[in-house]
């Protein structure tokens, strides 16, 4: 820690002479070094004409900046008083005021043009070749290939340890899910992007992607990936705690492997769909729903379920937990109106959902010993 | 003089003097400066290493939301209306303010309503967690329950708002001294009845924005829950149509100050007095029509991101006028480096850089990438902290003398200065690389790449935090045992009705108006009836 403090105390010192910059810049390892300084270029049309105006306006911001700063540095150093100077008494000039007003006004139509035409490309969501549904979760992201009846939710997968320090942090510390989005490379993908609680922003630098999730509104992006590979991107709107703990992760594939990674999830499914009748056992919906429990769950009931007194309730003793299985459904599928306590039926499955609850009615102080089926939870859902 | 103060506490709680309500309102901002800026370094303290160390996230947000508002609503706002209460009545030749009373009152409310903000932290549940913008449904549906707390500290702080600018309209509108005409007031007293005048036009907007939230919260209302049929984004709209003003309101009191202070330390007239007029009011009328700016990734028609991104790039022409009339107003002038002149010299070289990131951020497809980034947070404290916070520090130390009637130790004003200074860049620079480089404002912890600049901008923060500790220390010591000042005008070029009045400034100013002639130059003298004119105050140029 104190190395690592004084290392960057050195690597500052050769920032501002005349030596290379640091060494260490591009290992992530270390901390980013000091060298990482931009905004990256990406492998999009359109984080490439981000890119693009953004050094455009830099560069003219830069030059405006050496000349006004140039002269006011002048102006501050030979006409000080300490040099014997006396000051002037003039004022207004017409020619000088029409001069800097209808100058940067020029300039700013210049600007104005690539500006334009770099918007234009962003909004030009027609002809896709396929279509993902990105549906923003406190705190998690969910993704959709529309038409291809595929869902899945896309969750940290960093653990608590690594972010409290009990374990040391991985290199992929807070850039890993447990299921990217799978796209494949070359195709013009529109993303079709939602929020079901509050307003998430669903970004992925390298794609020049930024668009806001927003409840009962769908927002609409696109990419068109040269480079297959892994791509790495973040929730860009206050969410809640977890708003710095919902990474998003895009694998670009080659067609024919997005093909049969698209085959296979369908045959997953279908596997899924077969086993939902199945009489699970006690222990496996215990260990199944200890494991959704955490991921799903804890965030804000806590792994003791003793929640946060005021705003999240316990659901150690609590009524509904130890009450009759429907109303516990109920809550699970439904959601609570009203309250942050949200519907879990489209972001977990019966199995998931069954579990849980059967874990939750049959931990800590809770013992209510009856057996939640998936299929409960199916025949519920299908009354409603 | 007729009377002075009432002795023991009661002088300020009843007070009706618009020093007193002056004094009163730059101590109430220091202390939330110091407030605001303790929860600016719990933040950087928890941003120092990635990880979750000193807060939990939860914490953090709330840390972050109320830095923002105490900051916005309870430093910078309150310092420039107490800026505004010393020195308007001083600069236009009146006795006091035109409605003392609801002074007293705009004043004395202010306290409650960040007692009531700040107790929301020790609430159950925690105090507001969804950001300074406190965007719905964030706010409402997802709020802790402290959430009608804060609505309710809102409302008394835009009270409080309304109530001031109601003052100063008033008071510019009918208190000028006989032969003061509009376009003689100094620059300070124009950018101040401006910002009166879109606070009154904005706060409203504001308390309708909470308002709808406390419909929404607990009355079951659906302005702003899409499951009930409003629309989110309705609310952006509502809270930016009063931020955008806002932000203006912010810094054109600002440039007031810092219009006051170059000329002196050039010995040179302003520039380009009406100019730097009618910018102003140009400012102030574009900040009504680009609010959207703040809503380029929201997912709005092209159509309308386009509108706001030439709106909002068209405010680069009447600021840059700004810019280059301070800087004429410096060429061959005879320029000394007091400490309030180092600060204002240093708010335009960084107030330019923040207007150059400002220009680059309305490019809308450039700003998909910054926006919520580091590179927003950057962006606006180069202009809050180096505009507004730089121009509030050289108004105390400009004015101080005037005030107390005690000189500031130079070398220590200058040590704060370059330590505020170097430890601002230090802070803020390396968080446009943040930003640029991926990293999300509103984060309690961060991937391993953002370590070394979150660790420099860290470091940094600490050390301005010092510099303020520095602030304080120096403004005691001088109001205490700083060398009394006996001339009127303090500053050899000093021009100015207040330069007229008694230093230390008497209780009771200009009960009768100062008298105005005509000298053979052409020039306006004004002096204090009675007294022989000891100094001239030249006419504003372009008066008439």
């Amino acid at each position: 820690m104190l190395k690592r403090a004084l290392a960057l105390f050195l690597s500052c010192l050769s920032l501002m002479g005349t030596t290379s910059l640091g060494a260490d810049g591009d290992d992530p390892s270390m901390g980013g070094g000091l060298t990482n300084l931009n905004m990256p270029k990406g492998v999009t049309e359109v984080s490439q004409v981000a890119y693009d105006v953004h050094m455009l306006m830099m560069w003219i911001c830069t030059a405006i900046g050496v000349v006004v700063f140039g002269f006011m540095f002048y102006v501050m150093y030979a006409h000080r008083k300490s040099r014997g100077v006396e000051a002037a008494n003039f004022h207004e000039h017409l020619g000088v005021e029409i001069a800097w007003t209808v100058v940067p006004a020029l300039i700013l139509i210049f600007m104005a043009i690539p500006a334009t035409s770099a918007l234009l490309k962003v909004y030009d969501t027609e002809n896709a070749d396929l279509d993902i549904k990105v549906t923003g979760y406190q705190w998690k992201w969910q993704y959709e290939h529309l038409g291809e009846g595929i869902k899945y939710m896309s969750e940290m997968r960093t653990s608590i340890d690594e972010i409290e320090g009990r374990e040391p942090k991985g290199e992929h510390y807070l850039r890993e899910v447990n299921q990217p989005l799978v796209i494949p490379v070359n195709k013009k993908v529109r993303f079709l992007i939602t929020g079901n609680d509050v307003i998430h922003s669903w970004w992925v630098p390298d794609f020049g992607v930024k668009r806001d999730a927003v409840p009962g509104l769908f927002t609409a992006a696109w990419a068109r990936v040269e480079e297959p590979g892994l791509y790495v991107g973040e929730c860009t709107e206050l969410c809640g705690k977890g708003h710095p703990f919902m990474p998003i992760v895009v694998e670009v594939k080659e067609e024919d492997d997005y093909n049969l990674w698209l085959a296979g999830k369908k045959e997953e499914a279908a596997l899924y769909a077969s086993t939902i009748g199945k009489q699970w056992s006690h222990e496996e919906l215990m260990s199944k729903g200890e494991d959704v429990y955490k991921i799903s769950c804890a965030g804000c009931h806590q792994a003791d379920g003793n929640g946060i007194s005021g705003i999240f309730p316990a659901l150690n003793g609590s009524s509904i937990v130890q009450g009759p299985a429907d109303g516990h459904i109920a809550v699970l599928i439904n959601g609570i109106a009203g309250s942050s306590m949200q519907s879990f039926a489209d972001q977990l499955s019966e199995v998931d959902i069954a579990a849980v609850i059967h874990y939750k009615r049959n931990t800590w102080d809770n013992s209510v010993g009856d057996i939640v089926q998936p299929i409960d939870v199916l025949n519920f859902k299908t009354a409603q | 003089m007729a009377h002075g103060p009432a002795e023991g506490i009661t002088r300020w709680l009843y007070t009706t003097n618009h020093k007193d309500i002056g004094t009163l309102y730059l101590w109430f901002s220091f202390a939330m400066f110091l407030t605001g800026g303790f929860f600016a370094m719990v933040i950087r303290a928890e941003l120092f290493q990635p990880g979750v160390q000193l807060v939990q996230p939860e914490f953090f947000i709330q840390m972050t939301t109320m830095h923002g508002l105490v900051m916005v609503f309870g430093a910078i706002m309150p310092a420039f209306v107490g800026l505004a209460n010393w020195m308007i009545p001083m600069m236009i030749g009146a006795p006091d303010m035109a409605l003392p009373r609801m002074n007293n009152l705009s004043f004395w409310i202010l306290p409650f309503a960040f007692a009531i903000l700040i107790s929301t932290l020790f609430m159950e549940g925690g105090g507001p967690n969804f950001g300074w913008t406190f965007y719905a449904p964030l706010s409402t549906t997802y709020a802790p329950d402290s959430v009608n707390y804060f609505i309710f500290a809102v409302h008394i702080m835009g009270a409080s708002s309304i109530m001031g600018s109601i003052n100063i309209i008033a008071t510019v509108m009918n208190m000028r001294a006989p032969g003061m005409t509009y376009m003689k007031m100094p620059l300070f007293v124009w950018t101040w009845l401006i910002t009166a005048f879109l606070l009154v036009a904005v706060m409203p907007v504001l308390a309708g924005a909470v308002t709808m939230m406390l419909m929404d919260i607990n009355f079951g209302t659906s302005f702003f829950n899409a499951a009930g049929g409003g629309d989110p984004v309705l609310f952006q709209h509502v809270f930016w149509f009063f931020g955008h003003p806002e932000v203006y309101i912010i810094i054109l009191p600002a440039f007031g100050v810092v219009s006051q202070i170059i000329p002196t330390f050039s010995r040179k007239p302003l520039f380009g007095y009406s100019s730097m007029v009618y910018a102003t009011a140009a400012i102030a009328f574009l900040s009504f029509v680009v609010w959207a700016h703040h809503m380029f990734t929201v997912g709005m028609p092209i159509a309308g991101e386009l509108y706001f991104m030439y709106a909002t790039m068209l405010i680069a022409v009447p600021t840059g006028v700004k810019v280059f009339n301070w800087i004429t107003t410096m060429y061959r002038g005879a320029i000394t480096y007091e400490t309030p002149m180092l600060f204002c010299i240093a708010f335009v070289i960084l107030f330019t850089f923040g207007g150059f990131t400002g220009l680059m951020l309305s490019v809308a497809a450039a700003d998909i990438q910054y926006h919520d980034t580091y590179f927003v947070v950057a962006h606006f404290h180069y202009v809050m902290v180096a505009g507004a916070v730089f121009s509030g520090t050289a108004a105390v130390y400009y004015w101080l003398p005037k005030w107390c009637g005690r000189m500031y130790d130079e070398t220590m004003g200058k040590v704060q200065f370059w330590l505020a200074f170097i430890a601002f860049n230090i802070t803020f620079m390396p968080q446009h690389f943040l930003g640029l480089a991926g990293m999300p404002r509103r984060y309690a912890d961060y991937g391993l790449q953002f370590a070394d600049w979150n660790m420099v901008s860290s470091v940094g923060a600490f050390l301005y935090g010092g510099a303020q500790i520095l602030f304080l220390y120096n403004v005691v010591r001088t109001i205490m045992y700083g060398e009394p000042v006996k001339e009127a005008k303090v500053w050899e070029g000093a021009e100015g009705l207040e330069w007229l009045v008694p230093t230390p400034a008497p209780y009771h100013t200009f009960i009768r108006p100062p008298v105005v002639t005509s000298s053979a130059a052409g020039e306006d003298e004004w002096s204090i009836s009675g007294a022989t004119p000891h100094v001239a105050f030249k006419a504003a140029p372009g008066a008439g």
